[in-house]
């Protein structure tokens, strides 16, 4: 059998990377001989939930319950995951390649003594059960052997679309009260505060991201970019060296270490596309980049660009979708 | 209070990845290095940690002798100490790197330095495992706090707070314990000149590992196969403006 991790959106959902994952599970189960796929989320899962996921062919849904799940503790949560395997005799326990989900996933490999591969992108076979997942930022592909059971990985955000199974699974819920020791409990969160609107959320669901480099030339220079995010109802992405230099917030960074970005259409301006932020905005589905040298990362990577300076491009660009609005 | 800070030397990545013959490692000789942003950040929480505390922050790194760059910048902007475990950071896989850490853990202790607090990157650039610090946190049977931007200690416990998936989230842990960090919380503060010359004099601390390394479970490293440049050049300069707009209305995206 094999286990998966899905998270719950606040809205009650199961969040994209989750059904991505449980995707993937169906996949390897599927070339497996056919194992059932389970999913453990924490929290009683409405009909809505139970639904989608039976329809992404799920066989059980366990949900952990109970006063130790009340707030995030990254050992808690493993503890359940790893009740359930060991009753279950999964074979593979995974989630999504989210903070979460690694999170989650190192603590259950560090209880079981086993490796854990982050980030994985596809498997290669199944004896031995060898994976390759992105490191260096996804520069570089590395292919990893998971020789014990249970195979602990998580899969990287966009390795596959999810998509529900031909067949639907049967999707039953079965509630579990796992036994969570006090140590577990010790570092769980104590308090969350509401997100202020228009920070990074914003950012990784807009469907139009203006990006910005070194090319902005000064903090001073964004005015015309976020014009243009304006007009574009989107939003302001930047790179890692606007941030470092104090031009822009951290929360507007895109990249390996900052937001993972997936809109229409991505807008670099003045972005060489060093890996560091290539890894965050790989999966835009069109990219226009706007930058002075053709031959920059970003240009040959991007689907259309334009060849110029951003302070002479984008101004042009917002006075032209301002005349064609009348 | 004398935490302990664990960085990495990673390639940077802002320069071209070259592999070598055996698809082992990312070859140096074509690499620039660094250390791993989310490391420069807990090393300087470590440093502010240590401040506060009227203690000194020790800096530890697993690498080979050039590794010793990065102890160097990091007593340049205000650790301490150093120590360096000798070793081909290639061969050590993330359950080796948290033995060998957890070991020196317990040497400073029982030499009279305890480190009641160690901080790590939530993951490092080039390896992106994203398990050492939580290994290291078992190893010890200390708690661990993941992934948090800012860090303080007051009374022997700590509060660490990040970004989570709901909203702003806050830990409050009782020493001692495991941190990971991410960047973006505090601004790394540049290396002053006497800083420089100061982190020089430090004597660092050289040892062997302690136990053999299981290793990575690296069967190969690979490339991804470049793709194919198919991008459609529109104009250049502000005489593109009319064809990016038609993009524009043809994405759909300029619909109001």
């Amino acid at each position: 059998m094999i286990l998966v991790l899905v998270e719950v959106s606040p809205a009650g959902g199961a969040v994209e990377t989750s059904r991505e994952a449980v995707t993937f599970a169906r996949d390897l189960a599927a070339v497996g001989g056919g194992v059932p796929v389970d999913v453990v989320l924490v929290g009683a899962p409405d009909d809505a939930l139970a639904g989608v996921l039976a329809s992404y062919g799920v066989r059980r849904v366990h949900a952990l319950t109970g006063p130790a799940y009340d707030s995030f503790s990254g050992a808690a949560w493993a503890a359940g995951l790893v009740e359930v395997r060991e009753r279950a005799g999964s074979v593979v326990v995974m989630a999504a390649g989210t903070p979460r989900g690694n999170e989650v996933l190192a603590h259950v490999a560090a209880r079981l003594a086993v490796p854990m591969a982050a980030n994985v992108v596809s498997f290669g076979g199944l004896s031995p059960f060898t994976v390759t997942r992105q490191v260096v930022g996804g520069a570089v592909l590395e292919e990893m052997r998971l020789a014990e059971r249970p195979a602990v990985f998580t899969v990287a955000g966009h390795a596959v679309p999810a998509a529900p199974a031909d067949v639907p699974g049967a999707g039953e819920l079965v509630v579990e009260t796992p036994t969570v020791a006090e140590a577990d409990l010790v570092a769980r969160v104590v308090s969350t505060e509401e997100p202020e609107p228009d920070l990074s959320g914003a950012l990784t669901s807009a469907r139009v991201v203006v990006g910005a480099g070194r090319g902005a030339g000064s903090a001073d220079g964004f005015d015309d970019l976020l014009e243009l995010v304006e007009l574009l109802d989107g939003s302001l992405g930047v790179s890692r060296v606007v941030t470092s230099l104090g031009w822009r917030p951290h929360h507007e960074q895109v990249g390996q270490t900052g937001s993972r970005i997936a809109p229409e259409l991505y807008i670099p301006c003045g972005i060489s596309g060093a890996i560091q932020h290539w890894a965050g905005c790989s999966s835009a589905k069109a990219i226009l980049a706007i930058n002075t040298d053709p031959d920059a990362p970003m240009v040959t990577r991007a689907t259309h660009a334009v060849i110029g300076d951003l302070h002479e491009v984008v101004p042009a660009v917002n006075a032209e979708i301002r005349r064609r609005r009348g | 209070m004398n935490p302990l800070v664990c960085v990495k030397r990673v390639v940077d990545s802002s320069s071209e990845v070259v592999l070598t013959d055996d698809g082992q490692g990312v070859d140096g000789r074509f690499a620039g290095f660094t250390t791993s942003a989310h490391e420069e950040g807990a090393v300087e929480l470590a440093v502010r940690i240590a401040a506060d505390g009227g203690g000194g922050a020790t800096v530890l790194t697993l690498g080979d002798t050039d590794a010793v760059e990065q102890l160097r910048s990091a007593l340049a902007v205000g650790c301490s100490a150093a120590t360096h475990v000798l070793a081909d950071p290639q061969a050590y896989g993330p359950a080796d790197v948290a033995r060998e850490i957890a070991a020196v853990v317990r040497d400073h202790a029982a030499a009279g330095t305890p480190h009641d607090l160690v901080l790590l990157g939530n993951d490092a650039a080039d390896t992106g495992d994203f398990q050492v610090g939580i290994r290291l946190a078992y190893e010890l049977g200390w708690p661990v706090v993941n992934g948090v931007s800012t860090v303080s200690v007051a009374d022997g416990v700590v509060t660490a707070s990040g970004a989570g998936p709901d909203g702003h989230e806050t830990y409050r842990v009782p020493l001692p314990a495991v941190v990971t960090v991410l960047e973006g919380g505090v601004e790394p503060r540049y290396p002053t000149v006497p800083g420089r010359m100061k982190a020089k004099k430090v004597l660092i601390e050289e040892r062997e590992p302690v136990t053999e390394p299981v290793g990575p479970s690296r069967v190969r490293l690979v490339l991804p196969p470049p793709s194919p440049s198919t991008v459609e050049v529109l104009g250049e300069g502000a005489a593109a403006a009319p064809a990016v707009v038609d993009l524009l209305e043809r994405l759909g995206v300029l619909a109001r």
